[in-house]
């Protein structure tokens, strides 16, 4: 089977991805988006590792999904902080930096 | 010869200003004893060391002292030092001993103001100041002194600041001298660049093998800085104005001393001018120049003082005259300096001496008759008088008449104008002040019921007295036998060899002679015999008018200078609001305005920064995939 076509396929997740963090307002689907570009690179990653036959690739790809996982953490105590003292999920109401 | 005392000359009367200064109000009952006594005691070393210098031979008479190494930089050497000379210690004894009895003279005058005190001490520093003006071995010495001078003469003509009008006076007598110490201090630029060396010596040593051009600049600079001190033309208009000062300031600053550091200046550097014929030759054009300017002057002033000052300024022309003169008229210039010194010093302090009878009038159409209810005061200003228009045998006759001979065998053309104008100074002289002797001692009484006219106690009458036997024998005494000629000599250098004379000593004296009796006739016709009305009379030909405002000198100052100045200023505030300012506030304005515009992307909305990042990706992506295609 064609490498490449896994690279099509993590194009297609990346933009899904980058679609969604722009298009949508809550901060739940936002990050779900933000997983699946990461995951769209880990996929990158592991082809290009299998096309060079070296295993570089796949050891960031663990540092991605490490990373990811901390990201996860923050990001997560972040938009529950914020929903519990605004009882919003939604990106466009935390708009106060702007003053 | 080096001496160890020559400082102490100096240090004398500036400790006695600082105790005056430093001590304030707890020494006002004795700080003008000590400040009499300190400047005595200055006169008393230079009476020690004039007669020390007498037993020593003629080429030995200098003595110096080195304090310490001033500035040292590079090829830039000064000593700190002082250097008494036959020159100088004329002025020492001049300034010292003219300077103590105006200090007695103040101890009455001053009496019945608060703040004697600060005269005094304003009048010690100016005694210290004016000496290390005289003493200094190297042109930067002299500027210090010349710097202490010009600020006691600001200090002393505001000394009455409470006044507005005075407080101006003090401050234009300063600018004006502000232009001639730019003159001084480039002359020292010059000076240095040129040979290398500011002292005395130094500069006579190499002042021969300097080029014409740095001599006559170096020359032209210096006369500069003379027209500033000495109130000669174009610098004149503050020395009327000076006379807001208490009078004891106007007998010793603006008449007998200060005024004169221009000539000291001149004859000091008598080197550069012998080898800078040019300049030499503008020194007696400005000396001929002031002494006609200042006796027109004088003749309409109703102001005594006034009138005093502007005879100052003539009798300085007669100095700067002799001075521009060369070696030929060094002498005479020092020697109508010094009796100058003695004779309007004793008629400034007569003046005084009348204005403290006559509650402080100035004006002279309020006077008349005075000679009956002041004598001493009389006789003193009287001997002044006739010492000044040059009567034999007074000390004037001796001094101005040599200067107007001098003048005369000049040579050529330039002989003979400068002599006229001499010696028709000299008959302006002999009217202006006989008008004023009339004026103020004869005729009709003219003066208020109210005011007592009185004779001044002792110590204001005693230092008169003084001065007006200098004023009798100082001239016999300096020419008996050429004597300050030869005391000169080495110093100036005078040609012993006589040039072709136009005119006799006897010719110049009878022609002065006449022409002062003409000027004497016509102020008694004028004055004595006919009738002095209180005020002014306004129906005058219109020279009278422009010579009462000071032959409009203050109209061209300001008409050239002062407008003109006024609107460089304006434009620069304009330049400066609208272009410096300007720029500035643009740079301000621009960052402002651009911040303003950036500010619309931070719309605070993640999205629409997610937005960005993804639009810069991908613009980044493709603008490398374009770079490596």
């Amino acid at each position: 089977m064609n490498a490449a076509n896994y690279l099509y396929v993590s194009a297609l997740l990346f933009t899904i991805g980058a679609i969604g963090v722009v298009v949508r307002r809550n901060a739940i689907v936002i990050f779900m988006c933000v997983e699946l570009m990461l995951n769209a690179a880990n996929l990158s990653f592991v082809t290009f590792a299998r096309i060079n036959g070296n295993l570089e690739g796949q050891v960031v790809a663990f540092f991605t999904m490490v990373v990811a996982a901390c990201e996860v953490v923050v990001g997560l105590a972040i938009i529950v902080t914020i929903y519990r003292s605004r009882r919003s999920a939604s990106v466009d109401d935390a708009s106060l930096l702007k003053r | 010869m080096t001496s160890n005392s020559l400082v102490y000359l100096i240090a004398l009367p500036l400790f006695g200003s600082a105790v005056l200064l430093l001590a304030g109000r707890r020494c006002d009952r004795w700080g003008h004893l000590l400040a009499t006594a300190l400047s005595a005691g200055s006169f008393a070393i230079g009476l020690y060391q004039f007669l020390q210098m007498l037993g020593r031979a003629n080429d030995q008479r200098a003595v110096t002292q080195k304090l310490f190494s001033w500035i040292s930089v590079g090829s830039f050497q000064v000593d700190a030092g002082l250097m008494l000379d036959q020159l100088s210690i004329c002025f020492v004894l001049l300034i010292t001993g003219v300077g103590t009895l105006i200090h007695i003279y103040s101890i009455a005058y001053m009496s019945h103001d608060r703040d004697r005190r600060r005269f005094f001490a304003y009048l010690n520093f100016f005694i210290a100041a004016m000496l290390l003006l005289v003493l200094g071995d190297s042109y930067l010495n002299l500027y210090v002194g010349w710097e202490g001078v010009g600020l006691a003469s600001y200090l002393l003509i505001g000394f009455w600041n409470q006044k507005p009008a005075y407080a101006t006076a003090a401050k234009k007598a300063f600018v004006a001298n502000r232009v001639g110490d730019m003159g001084l201090s480039i002359a020292i630029m010059i000076t240095f660049a040129t040979l290398g060396t500011v002292s005395f010596a130094g500069v006579k040593e190499h002042a021969p093998v300097a080029s014409t051009g740095a001599l006559t600049a170096i020359g032209i600079m210096l006369l500069v800085a003379a027209t500033g001190k000495s109130a000669q033309f174009p610098l004149q208009a503050w020395l009327g104005d000076a006379m807001a000062g208490p009078t004891p300031v106007s007998a010793l600053i603006h008449a007998a001393t200060m005024v004169t550091a221009g000539v000291y200046l001149i004859t000091r550097s008598n080197f550069i001018f012998d080898a800078a014929p040019t300049a030499q030759l503008a020194v007696a054009i400005i000396g001929a120049i002031t002494l006609l300017f200042g006796a027109i002057i004088g003749m309409a002033k109703d102001d005594i003082k006034k009138a005093l000052a502007a005879s100052t300024m003539s009798q300085i022309g007669y100095m700067v005259l002799g001075a521009g003169l060369g070696p030929a008229g060094y002498a005479f210039a020092i020697m109508h300096l010094l009796t100058h010194g003695f004779f309007k010093a004793g008629m400034f302090l007569g003046a005084g001496s009348v204005m403290h009878g006559m509650d402080d009038e100035v004006n002279m159409r309020r006077y008349g008759g005075l000679r009956k209810f002041m004598p001493i005061t009389f006789a003193t200003f009287g001997l002044g008088y006739l010492a000044i228009i040059g009567v034999p045998p007074f000390a004037g006759f001796y001094s101005k008449d040599k200067i107007i001979e001098v003048a005369f065998n000049a040579g050529g053309i330039k002989g003979i104008t400068l002599g006229t104008a001499a010696l028709l100074g000299a008959a302006i002289t002999a009217f202006y002040m006989t008008r004023v002797v009339i004026l103020t001692f004869a005729g009709n009484k003219r003066w208020d019921e109210k005011a007592h006219p009185h004779e001044s106690p002792f110590l204001m009458w005693a230092p008169m007295v003084l001065l007006a036997i200098g004023s009798v024998a100082s001239g016999f005494l300096f020419t008996h036998g050429d004597a300050l000629r030869n005391w000169l000599a080495p110093v100036v250098e005078p040609h012993p060899v006589h040039e072709a004379e136009l005119l006799s000593p006897a010719v110049v004296s009878i022609l002065a002679l006449v022409l002062v009796g003409v000027g004497v006739a016509f102020a008694i016709v004028k004055y004595l015999r006919s009738q002095v009305p209180q005020v002014a009379p306004e129906d005058v030909s219109i020279f009278t008018r422009i010579a009462r405002r000071d032959l409009l000198q203050d109209e061209f100052n300001e008409a050239v200078f002062m407008r003109p100045g006024q609107a460089l200023t304006r434009t620069l505030v304009k330049t400066d609001a609208a272009v410096i300012d300007g720029a500035v506030r643009g740079v301000g304005r621009m960052t402002l305005g651009s911040g303003n515009l950036l500010r619309a992307t931070q719309t605070g909305f993640v999205r629409s920064y997610a937005m960005w990042i993804l639009i810069g990706a991908i613009g980044l992506i493709a603008a490398i995939w374009v770079v490596t295609q």
